[in-house]
């Protein structure tokens, strides 16, 4: 068995007394997409933000594998840019884009280069750079409003500029947060084909609300449930939802 | 360019302008910093088109305090940074060249001493050892610089470090300059206390008073004023620019987009400090004096109701908004010097309740208006999508 990619071991993080994460465990394996479900304040973004650099845990190690290796660079030194340039790009859960830039230059702003001051002063769009854009934009279907005004988006169409620019950025790892919030029906399925054919190249974890949403893109993998900071359990969907502690989780506090 | 019949548009912008706009910066650069000052020698001063060299020198004292505008703009407008401290570094640049100054007056002062007045008053014995490299103008140009940038460096590394923003940062930047103000009023500062440096006579051999000096003084004002606009301009084409203003709109996801954005907001904020640094040393010898007053917040909050009025996020409103300002100023405290300050008030709320964009969305407010007139429909969505 391989190492894993990512990993958090025995972590806690308290608010005022409250413990949003405790005692966590995650392990995801490279090329793996992980769908991550749980009631409100379960401590879905807590976990993201542990991972992400925005807060430290009290106790407890989360590791980053930059290789095919065991887990060795310790993210809780590390602050939000500097784990994004190792390779671990984040989606929001509200959509965050640059309103009063065009959707291209959105892009061009994530695409993966050099982060300085001075490269930003000097940074010049080569060919290769210009295929990848209009690559990306025909994937997030944003071709024909590349001159759009991000703002002037819908929920949805932000909702895959962001997921264009994490793209963009080349991540080895990606968090996504509730991508299919404010999307139609039909806008939620091509969202859940599109992370099912990124994973393998990249590995993903999915934090979602939407049942059906969830169903279909753990077909081949993993959905982990968090409660209370924990993770209550643990494998595919079928055997989640049929599991009894999750049930009185979910209809304990109503569905949702 | 936009010739070719297609309606595409460009992916990436021109990094400077286009050929119509280099022709709207060179001529009117044209006109101030040369057409201008040769009327000004060479027409007789009856004539109509004659600029006097109090008109020019106006004028010269404008063109730094849009200046200094341009840099509150890239802060706040580009940045998002208000900082109510600018003045503070224009001031210090006017210090640091006034210490020049000075120290050229040699003993041509009231006391007839090597050391300026103000010290010969106070009792010095000797010119303290830190002003002895203000004897080389090189080294005072260079000062000019270095000592807003030096301040600007430490006060910006602290603050942007800590993540300090918003209000919070505005009222530090206050707090800077008040605390700078005050101790520059203190006598055994010894920087002159609250009559800070005056009775300048002469600059790189040059009398002070004299119209080629001063004429001189205006064109040096003027060609700051263009490189520096020219400056922010290729700065705010540049991919440099559009992270100055996705700071601005989120800076949450510029920094999980793995930019240092502390080390961007600090680029530009001592990069603005150094160069209005410079507009207050050219300030100085052109209006003769330089004291602590200079410094204190209202100056900058000054400055910033002029980037309002001229239009914020451009690079053209805060030089319109500098010269509309303080041209009112120079009418107002003469017609009403009590009301002044009721004026300044009240053109700043009418800019913001019902000019948002300040003078320069004038014309586009006109046109939308007219449009509005001419078909009584209401304008199509395709309007917004091309800016």
């Amino acid at each position: 068995m391989s190492h894993p990619i990512l990993q958090a071991e025995d972590v806690t993080k308290t608010f005022d007394g409250f413990r949003a994460i405790n005692a966590l465990n995650f392990y995801l394996f490279p090329g793996e997409l992980r769908t991550v479900i749980g009631p409100n304040g379960a401590g879905k973004s807590t976990f993201f933000d542990l991972l992400t650099g925005r807060a430290k845990p009290d106790k407890g190690s989360v590791r980053f594998a930059s290789a095919d290796e065991a887990p060795s660079i310790d993210l809780t030194a590390l602050n939000e840019y500097e784990i994004q340039r190792l390779g671990i790009g984040r989606k929001f859960q509200t959509p965050s884009v640059f309103a009063e830039h065009t959707v291209f230059t959105n892009l061009v702003l994530s695409l993966n280069g050099p982060r300085g001051v001075f490269a930003s002063l000097f940074h010049r769009l080569d060919s290769t750079a210009r295929d990848r854009l209009d690559a990306l934009l025909k994937l997030v279907r944003l071709d024909d409003k590349r001159h759009w005004k991000a703002g002037l988006l819908s929920h949805g169409e932000k909702q895959w500029l962001e997921i264009g620019m994490l793209l963009a950025s080349e991540p080895r790892v990606l968090l996504v947060d509730e991508p299919a919030a404010g999307m139609t029906d039909e806008e939620t399925h091509r969202t859940g084909e599109l992370l099912l054919s990124l994973a393998g190249k990249h590995s993903i974890v999915v934090v979602e609300h939407d049942m059906s949403f969830v169903k279909q893109i753990s077909i081949n993998g993993q959905v982990t449930v968090l409660h209370q900071g924990s993770v209550l359990c643990e494998g595919k969907f079928d055997d989640v939802q049929s599991n009894q502690k999750v049930r009185e989780v979910y209809l304990g506090r109503g569905k949702h | 360019m936009s010739s070719t019949a297609s309606s595409r548009v460009p992916d990436v912008e021109p990094r400077f302008f286009t050929r119509a706009q280099w022709a709207s910066f060179i001529i009117p650069t044209l006109i101030l910093a040369v057409l201008l000052p040769v009327f000004n020698a060479v027409l007789p001063p009856d004539h109509l088109l004659h600029p006097s060299t109090f008109t020019l020198n106006l004028y010269g004292k404008y063109a730094t305090y849009a200046v200094l505008a341009l840099g509150v703009d890239l802060l706040w407008g580009y940045l998002g940074i208000l900082s109510l401290g600018q003045s503070l570094f224009f001031a210090l640049g006017g210090y640091a060249f006034g210490m020049h100054l000075l120290l050229m007056i040699g003993k041509d002062g009231q006391y007839k001493s090597d050391l300026p007045d103000y010290m010969v008053f106070l009792g010095y014995k000797a010119l303290p050892a830190h002003w002895e490299p203000f004897y080389s103008f090189g080294f005072a140009a260079f000062a000019v610089m270095a000592v807003p940038a030096l301040l600007a460096f430490v006060f910006g590394w602290l603050a942007f470090r800590s993540r300090i923003k918003g209000v919070y940062l505005s009222i530090l930047t206050q707090a800077l300059t008040y605390a700078a103000a005050l101790l520059f009023f203190r006598n055994d500062f010894g920087f002159g206390g609250n009559n800070g440096f005056t009775d300048f006579k002469r600059v790189l051999g040059a009398d002070l008073n004299s119209v080629e000096t001063r004429r001189s003084l205006y064109i040096a004002s003027v060609l700051l004023l263009a490189g520096v606009f020219l400056l922010y301009r290729w700065l705010t084409r540049a991919k440099f620019g559009h992270l100055m203003q996705a700071i601005r709109d989120g800076e949450n996801r510029v920094l999980f987009s793995g930019y240092a954005t502390a080390r961007y907001k600090l680029f530009v904020f001592v990069l603005v400090a150094a160069i209005t640094g410079v507009a207050g040393a050219l300030y100085v010898p052109q209006v003769g004096i330089i004291n602590p007053s200079e410094m204190t917040a209202e100056k900058s909050i000054e400055a910033v109701v002029w980037v309002a009025v001229g239009g914020r996020g451009t690079l053209l409103g805060p030089i319109l908004g500098a010269l509309f300002v303080n041209a009112l100023k120079s009418w107002a405290t003469r017609a009403a010097p009590e009301l002044w300050l009721y004026f300044l008030g009240g053109l700043f709320v009418t800019v913001v309740l019902f000019l948002p964009g300040g003078l320069i969305s004038l014309p586009a407010k006109f046109r939308s208006i007219w449009a509005k007139f001419r078909s009584k429909a209401p304008a199509s969505d395709s309007s917004a999508i091309g800016h």
